[in-house]
């Protein structure tokens, strides 16, 4: 059985009530799913024996600009095992901008998550440690949303005290 | 110095850095514990990082470090550009090998576009890649020992760097911002003089790298400065993201050139190095042997490499030679519509990734078939291993902080982007 087959046919088999739509494209597979499920699915895809996802290589958000499911988080994980990469992906709506944190699966989402809640705003439940990553502490805007401008917003930024 | 006020921390830093314990002071120093403010403006972080150490006494407590003082905002511009306009602009991520980036951005292009470089342009792409993780570990190398106090090595791996900067200064016409690689090949094809400069240099690099580890690696000082400072186990390394020569350094062979063969890496023959014990001094090891391992795969692409063209002919898609843009009519309407209009891959994303000096250097790319990418994130290898320094410089002395910044190599114009 093809690895993709297989992880296709262990999540079905272990996560009866969650819908999957899995997809390839380039010869990349991708899974997407319901976010609540988010860390138990990481979590499962790390330590069974066959996937042992271990290295989350990118966490990341896209803008779609649109009404409804506005942000989809998108999560690159490598099986160091296998050499495979599988993209998982989670819608986020606008009104319910949050989903939960995978810290507790990979450390290195920490900061990952981090620059997505700096860049697009979208708050990691339960994360421990959930601070701007880039920009300063008190800058209110989300840079990497589609409605904010590329020239940036003047007087958004203050200058340090001489 | 100026003494640092709590004004000058956001509650938040001094939160992360604290945790449960309050029992601390910022401005009683030396009642305690203490607060130290290391950078951003720092010699020893290569660029603008910034850590705030907890100490008592010598011993880090802990660290929190803090990003994003060169965060210029390449994801939201890149947003704004096309993909060719974008190519300059991945000089200025690792500016220490730059010709590595401009590889990993066209191969990620290519791969959402479905464009296929020649042979030829696979392997002068391949050369200059190489040739970048050579100059890159050199100043890693000699920037480690400068950090610990050996300052004349940094003089002798500089000298072997200027070599190569030289050699790209022929190919590219520039020496530090190459901007060399284009969607569907490279700029220029490697001329003869180019081909006998990088002999030329393959064939000395050897005896000349023997020579600056010589002075390294007999070095007390410099040897006992690093020998177990900042160890991390392979399973903590992992986790905590690292990859390239930091992560081999622990001992997991994981090299995308071997994991996902890209370019022509599959018909080369080389070792991926590992060394097993995870401390400052094998990372150093890990990139002197890497720069080594470079250079003879730098002379099987110049045995292997074949002749023909070095761009694609899709005319849709690949910018034509000034030349001919000069002379013919054809021409010209497709470089007018490139450059206005841009390639417009068709409606997808893609995430493509190579082994840059530092590590994975991934670009995820997000096409709505318009001629700007929709979305673009840079996956970029020093982000990810700064954010082990906190692991790693627990319990250590604050004078190793400098050592492990500086064994981790990262480019902080990378990791801001």
């Amino acid at each position: 059985m093809e690895l993709k087959d297989l992880i296709a046919k262990k999540l079905s088999d272990n996560f009866n009530n969650v819908h999957f739509d899995f997809s390839e494209y380039k010869n990349e597979y991708t899974i997407t799913f319901d976010k609540k499920y988010i860390s138990k699915i990481c979590k499962f895809l790390k330590v069974d024996d066959d996937l042992n996802f271990m290295l989350c290589e990118d966490i990341t958000a896209i803008d779609w600009e649109k009404p409804k499911n506005r942000f989809t988080v998108v999560y690159h994980i490598f099986s160091l095992k296998n050499n495979y990469r599988i993209v998982l992906r989670a819608d986020v709506d606008e009104s319910d901008c949050n989903i939960d944190t995978v810290t507790s699966v990979w450390k290195t989402s920490n900061w990952q998550e981090r620059e997505v809640y700096d860049m697009y705003g979208i708050k990691f439940n339960n994360h421990p440690d959930l601070r701007r990553m880039y920009m300063p502490e008190d800058f209110s805007y989300y840079p990497l949303r589609k409605d904010f401008p590329l020239m940036g917003i003047p007087g958004s930024l203050p200058l340090p005290k001489k | 110095m100026q003494k640092l006020t709590k004004e000058d921390v956001h509650p938040k830093i001094i939160e992360a850095l604290l945790g449960a314990d309050t029992d601390i002071t910022i401005e009683d120093a030396l009642e305690n514990e203490m607060i130290l403010n290391m950078g951003p403006q720092h010699p020893a972080t290569h660029g603008v990082l910034r850590l705030l150490l907890r100490l008592d006494g010598e011993t880090v407590m802990s660290c929190v470090p803090e990003l994003g003082y060169l965060h210029r905002g390449y994801e939201k511009m890149a947003e704004n550009m096309s993909y060719y306009e974008f190519i300059p602009h991945t000089d200025r991520l690792d500016y220490l090998s730059p010709l590595s980036n401009n590889v990993a951005w066209v191969l990620a292009v290519e791969k959402l576009a479905g464009i296929e470089a020649p042979p030829r342009a696979q392997y002068i792409r391949m050369m200059v890649a190489e040739l970048a993780r050579i100059a890159s570990h050199l100043v890693a190398m000699g920037s480690l020992a400068m950090d610990v106090g050996a300052l004349t090595v940094f003089l002798w791996t500089l000298r072997e760097r200027e070599k190569i900067l030289d050699i790209w200064d022929i190919l590219c016409g520039a020496r530090f911002t190459n901007s060399f690689t284009r969607i569907g090949g490279v700029a220029n094809d490697a001329q003869p003089e180019v081909i006998a400069k990088v002999k030329w240099f393959i064939d000395q690099f050897d005896e000349n790298l023997d020579e600056c580890e010589k002075l390294l690696n007999t070095n007390r000082i410099f040897v006992e400065r690093l020998d177990g400072i900042g160890i991390i186990s392979s399973s903590d390394a992992i986790d905590l993201g690292m990859t390239g020569p930091s992560l081999r350094a622990s001992g997991v062979e994981f090299d995308l050139r071997r994991a996902t063969p890209y370019l022509f890496y599959n018909e080369i023959d080389f070792k991926v190095i590992t060394y097993k014990e995870g401390d400052s001094l094998a990372r150093y090891f890990v990139r002197v042997d890497e720069a080594r391992e470079s250079a003879k795969i730098v002379r099987q692409i110049l045995d292997k490499m074949p002749i023909g063209s070095t761009m694609a002919n899709q005319p849709k898609n690949v910018l034509p030679r000034k030349t001919e843009i000069y002379s013919k009519m054809e021409e010209l309407i497709h470089d007018f519509m490139i450059v206005n209009f841009g390639i417009n891959p068709p409606v997808g994303e893609i995430y493509s990734a190579i082994e840059n000096p530092k590590g994975e250097l991934g670009f995820y790319l997000v096409s709505k078939g318009e001629g700007h990418p929709w979305k673009c994130k840079i996956r970029s290898p020093s982000f990810n291993n700064l954010q082990a320094i906190p692991h790693l410089l627990k319990g250590h002395m604050i004078s190793d902080v400098v050592a492990i910044v500086g064994s981790i190599d990262p480019i902080m114009g990378e990791a801001d982007k």
